[in-house]
């Protein structure tokens, strides 16, 4: 299974994902008018790795903004990531969060209340 | 054209209007407003926990009338329809983003009712049923869902102040303001 790799720009965030390593990377700003579109490589990617996971995936959530339009993509994402760590591969995600910044965190612990996989949260310092 | 340049500057200075805009929404236009407003804010020096604020309210606004627009066949392509305004003022405490759009009448019902119903929640409801809609509400093709304005509520912590105007048999003219204050 190939690597997916996607740069960041002004309104998407740099994502990284290797079935090999077991590890996803969502970083940056996440504000396009049209999300779907944006996370459908994702989605699928994480699709095709649910049938053979890694014994344990490892996922980094380090968002600065995200609009509410991929507040559902983010939400379909962390759904794969259910059925990944219910198929044997153990999953974590990080929550990264500024200093200070409480509507970041509170978004991570809104979606922690959704999701059935463990979350830390992790504040970082400037 | 009529318009006293000088007046209208005065106005906005009056009112401390940082940016006023007219016309077509596009993606590039909202990219290049958030930019503007972020480096005003920097520029200010605005607190950290207001930035993200208004940023955030910003975008969802703003993506809003993108959406509003560009999904509704009655308004798109039509000039007299399709244009929309905005503001965004800083008064001395709080920053105001104000939006305004035309929209179908028989829309109007449901929209109006969906405002009075996130005005009516304190933040701990308005977070219950954000999560409520994010699980369960249903997803427009591009990605709207309904959220926003919950969001919208959630950030500004002040009732959402909106009016309609109706403006002939087919459309009303929509118009909601948000402060974000520290």
């Amino acid at each position: 299974m190939e690597n997916l790799k996607i740069d960041g720009t002004p309104k998407t965030p740099t994502i990284e994902f290797s079935a090999k390593d077991g590890k996803l990377l969502i970083k940056g700003r996440s504000i396009p008018e049209n999300s779907i579109e944006f996370y459908k490589p994702l989605v699928d990617k994480l699709e095709e790795y649910i049938a053979s996971p890694q014994q344990s995936t490892e996922v980094k959530i380090q968002l600065e903004y995200f609009n509410t339009s991929s507040s559902k993509c983010i939400l379909d994402v962390f759904k794969k990531l259910e059925k990944i760590n219910s198929n044997g591969s153990e999953t974590v995600i990080k929550w990264y969060y500024e200093e200070d910044d409480e509507d970041m965190l509170e978004a991570g612990e809104d979606y922690q209340a959704i999701i059935n996989i463990p979350f830390t949260m992790i504040e970082m310092q400037e | 054209m009529k318009i006293n340049l000088l007046e209208f500057y005065n106005l906005m200075d009056q009112d401390d209007i940082i940016l006023s805009y007219k016309g077509d929404v596009s993606s590039d236009l909202v990219t290049s407003v958030l930019s503007i407003i972020e480096s005003k804010m920097d520029k200010l020096d605005e607190p950290f926990k207001l930035r993200k604020k208004v940023y955030n309210v910003l975008v969802e606004t703003l993506q809003n009338l993108y959406h509003h627009i560009a999904e509704n066949p009655s308004l798109s392509g039509k000039e007299e329809v399709s244009s929309v305004i905005f503001l965004i003022g800083k008064a001395e405490d709080a920053y105001l983003i104000c939006t305004g759009n035309y929209m179908e009448n028989e829309n109007v019902e449901e929209l109006r009712k969906r405002i009075e119903k996130i005005n009516e929640f304190d933040s701990e409801e308005l977070k219950v049923f954000y999560k409520k809609v994010l699980t369960n509400g249903e997803m427009s093709l591009k990605g709207g869902g309904g959220l926003g304005l919950i969001d919208i509520a959630r950030k500004s912590n002040h009732k959402l102040e909106y009016n309609f105007k109706k403006v002939d048999d087919q459309h009303t003219f929509y118009s909601l303001l948000v402060k974000i204050g520290e």
